[in-house]
């Protein structure tokens, strides 16, 4: 267990180097560093000077890839490549392009994140689940038929609609909660009622019909035709060996978002004004902020791995034929 | 005629269906659930719902250089010219005859007041709306509605002429089921069409454009985001993932760790660090993109591209599976040991026999690609902010939430265009999968 968990986190590492290569090229290889000094700067009327100074306070005047100037291992190392990627492997982000501490913005805005992200997670899975039950119980009849179709409706909405009509009727008309905003402690949670709900609704479409042909598959299977020969009522049936058997493919889906809840949701951050890491990246990608991105696109990955570990070893725990080696 | 990058990809793609279809006719083995899917009421409804899209689509696909006034237009252009030329100075809701706002007007008396002036173009005919604007509307609706069932009878009454008797051989519900809507949208269409002679059916936006044309020029941004990623993105899913399948050892390790790199960046991320490249790169080389079209036409293509890159990996994930399974089945295995090469043994046993997972997957990924691009025009990293698409109008009327009375027209559009469309998708998609899933098939 212990050695399988040493060498999956030694194959991360190719992986982090490549991701790190690819946004690498994305950032440096394609608009040079000049140009970025001038995007920052403003296009028009920057001397040389402003630029070269831009350049030197970012650590971006030193060749990409190879410094020939240098002798040794040091040709490597005095490139902006090694200087940006070794910091990112230690997990120092640096200042952005803008002159902020990322590190520290990160480790401030990552909690309100969370703090939407992860009740979105746990009340989805468990509306998602609960309906897809009912769904498998009542199958066959025009209740499931009503309820597929309503399903199919949900999911044919864009997530936009929802978020835009939530705040128009909740939060304007019916005045129930705040429309955005977001408030330290306790008293986050009226902001963070609406943007759960609907991203828990946005959700419900698809959720509900991936889960139910997860459990339909399972409903077909003859340990069920056992439990029921053995007098179990179908909800005994449903919920004591269903859904125990049904945990591996609906675990798959769950752990490996876990990390990423960090992450936060792009979308409902900057509608709802959550001042979380989804609304810092959309921030940046507007003004254009290579350097936060490119930190963005690390950690991403970061917690992508971690999260395929994560599902490996949550197999053994919920299904004992598992084992990793 | 002026052909556009994208617009050359779609006739390519027209083409390539086409001729799909033809083939898949041929073989015994999709003939049956193609016959499936032509037996199955909500598939043929659907069906005919995005076929009308995808008509719309096409027209707004054929560019020409107008002689007038030298600007690139389409057919869709051509058509609508009435409502690109009577646009009004700001909002005004759906069969308004009055501006949003309230502006000096000189009444009749002569004196200056503070109302809200009537509209240059809609529902101008008008003495006195406040009396005369409905039974108007409902006049013209009902004379558009019967043009519009006339035209659709006459379309039916050719169709029959050429074909009648093998289709009355097969007219089933689903047919009948198909004709009828098809019949519905060509009425409700003309009168749409009809009425915006006199009025703007859907309202105007901030600069006092046409909404309806405005939702009719979205369909194309939609469709070509829709089935343009999935051309970019078979090559590499069907490629790699059957590659990686058959030959196993460091093909697969190779190919494996690809997707493992491309998946773990978050796509979003991806996307939005390729789309800010492209407009730093469109910035520093301004001159080689000569029109706005020109320009906004790379971007969508480019956007396809990116969307397709991040996309691949879970089909391929698909075919990897299926042919690791495939592999190992006695056809696969007498190829083998009567000497096929592996290329042929590729190309001729396997592709076959995955075919209908692809099949299923870029039905099924139709409608998300629809839906994701709404979400990434809000974030500024999808199509160009010129282009029509339902993303551009939803983010450029979200604001306007805010205003009392509230403007809801542009952002009702859209979604109910959007609507549509990605409902259509989705029921023709469940539609093909129960067609050509043979676990499902099995059960009928």
């Amino acid at each position: 267990m212990i050695q399988y968990i040493i060498r999956r986190v030694a194959y991360a590492i190719p992986l982090l180097l490549a991701v790190n290569i690819l946004t690498f090229v994305l950032f440096f290889v394609v608009n040079s560093p000049d140009d970025m000094a001038r995007m920052q700067l403003g296009q028009k009327h920057v001397t040389e000077q402003a630029i070269n100074n831009w350049k030197h306070q970012h650590g971006y005047d030193l060749p990409l890839l190879w410094n020939a100037e240098q002798s040794g291992l040091e040709k490597l190392r005095q490139t902006i490549f090694y200087q940006k990627s070794i910091g990112l492997f230690l997990f120092d982000f640096g200042i952005s392009d803008s002159g902020r501490n990322i590190g520290h913005d990160i480790s401030e805005r990552m909690w309100p994140s969370l703090a939407l992200a992860l009740p979105s997670l746990i009340v989805g899975l468990l509306v998602n689940i609960t309906v897809a039950l009912m769904m498998v119980l009542f199958r066959n009849s025009y209740l499931e038929l009503g309820t597929i179709v309503l399903c199919v409706i949900l999911m044919s909405i864009s997530s936009l609609f929802y978020i835009i009509g939530g705040q128009f009727f909740i939060g304007k008309i019916l005045k129930l909660v705040p429309i955005s905003g977001y408030d330290s402690g306790f008293s986050a949670i009226k902001f963070l009622i609406l943007p759960i709900i609907i991203s828990v609704i946005s959700g419900l479409g698809a959720g509900a019909r991936w889960y139910r042909t997860l459990f339909l598959e399972e409903v077909e299977k003859d340990y069920v035709r056992t439990a029921r020969a053995k007098g179990l009522s179908e909800v005994q049936v449903l919920f004591r060996h269903v859904l125990k058997n049904a945990m591996i493919p609906i675990l798959t889906g769950v752990v490996v978002v876990l990390p990423l809840l960090f992450m936060g949701s792009l979308i409902m951050e900057s509608f709802f004004s959550i001042p979380g890491l989804g609304s810092y990246t959309i921030d940046a990608i507007n003004r254009q902020d290579f350097a936060i991105v490119r930190s963005m696109v690390f950690l991403g990955s970061v917690l992508y791995i971690l999260g395929l570990l994560m599902t490996d070893i949550s197999y053994t725990w919920v299904d004992p034929r598992v084992r990793l080696s | 005629m002026i052909v556009l990058w994208t617009d050359g990809l779609i006739f390519i793609l027209v083409l390539a269906i086409a001729v799909s279809i033809t083939l898949m006719l041929r073989k015994p083995h999709f003939k049956r659930p193609l016959a499936k899917i032509t037996q199955s009421k909500t598939g043929m409804v659907s069906l005919v719902v995005l076929l009308c899209f995808a008509g719309i689509g096409l027209l707004d696909s054929v560019h020409y250089k107008d002689s007038k006034t030298q600007d690139i237009i389409s057919l869709l252009d051509h058509f609508a010219r009435p409502l690109t030329e009577r646009s009004e100075k700001t909002y005004s809701a759906p069969f308004s005859a009055y501006l949003y706002s309230k502006e000096m007007i000189i009444g009749e008396d002569g004196l200056e007041k503070w109302d809200y002036p009537r509209l240059k173009y809609g529902g101008a005919h008008l003495n006195n709306p406040e009396q005369e604007k409905w039974p108007d509307i409902l006049s013209k609706a009902a004379t558009g509605f019967g043009k519009g069932v006339v035209l659709a009878l006459l379309l039916y009454l050719i169709f029959w002429m050429i074909c009648g008797r093998k289709l009355a051989e097969s007219f089933r519900p689903a047919t009948k089921a198909a004709l009828l809507t098809l019949f519905l949208v060509i009425s409700l269409f003309y009168m749409l069409a009809y009425l915006s002679h006199w009025y703007h059916v859907l309202g105007t936006d901030k600069v006092g454009e046409d909404v309806f044309y405005q939702t009719l020029k979205s369909i194309r941004t939609g469709l070509v985001i829709g089935t343009l990623t999935t051309l970019m993105m078979l090559p590499l899913a069907i490629g790699f993932g059957i590659m990686a399948g058959f030959f196993r050892g460091w093909v697969d390790d190779v190919i494996q760790f690809v997707y493992t790199t491309l998946n773990s960046i978050p796509g979003v991320l991806l996307i939005a660090a390729s789309i800010l490249m492209v407009q730093v790169y469109m910035a520093n080389h301004a001159e080689q993109f000569t029109s706005v079209l020109v320009r906004a036409d790379m971007r969508l293509l480019f956007l396809c591209l990116i969307l397709g890159v991040t996309s691949w990996t879970g089909l391929c994930r698909m075919l990897r599976a299926e042919t690791l399974k495939l592999r190992e089945m006695e056809f696969v295995q007498a190829a083998e040991s009567l000497g096929v090469t592996r290329p042929t043994i590729l190309i001729r046993h396997i592709l076959p026999n995955v075919m209908h997972i692809v099949l299923i997957s870029v039905v099924l990924d139709f409608s998300s690609l629809v839906l994701a691009e709404a979400v990434l025009s809000y974030i500024n990293i999808g199509v160009d902010p010129t282009t029509y698409s339902w993303g551009n109008m939803i983010n450029g009327a979200r604001l306007e939430m805010a205003r009392d009375p509230v403007v809801w027209w542009s952002l009702s559009a859209a979604f109910l265009f959007m609507f549509t469309l990605v409902l259509a998708a989705n029921l023709f998609a469940d539609t093909v999968r129960n067609a050509f899933d043979p676990r499902r098939a099995e059960h009928g």
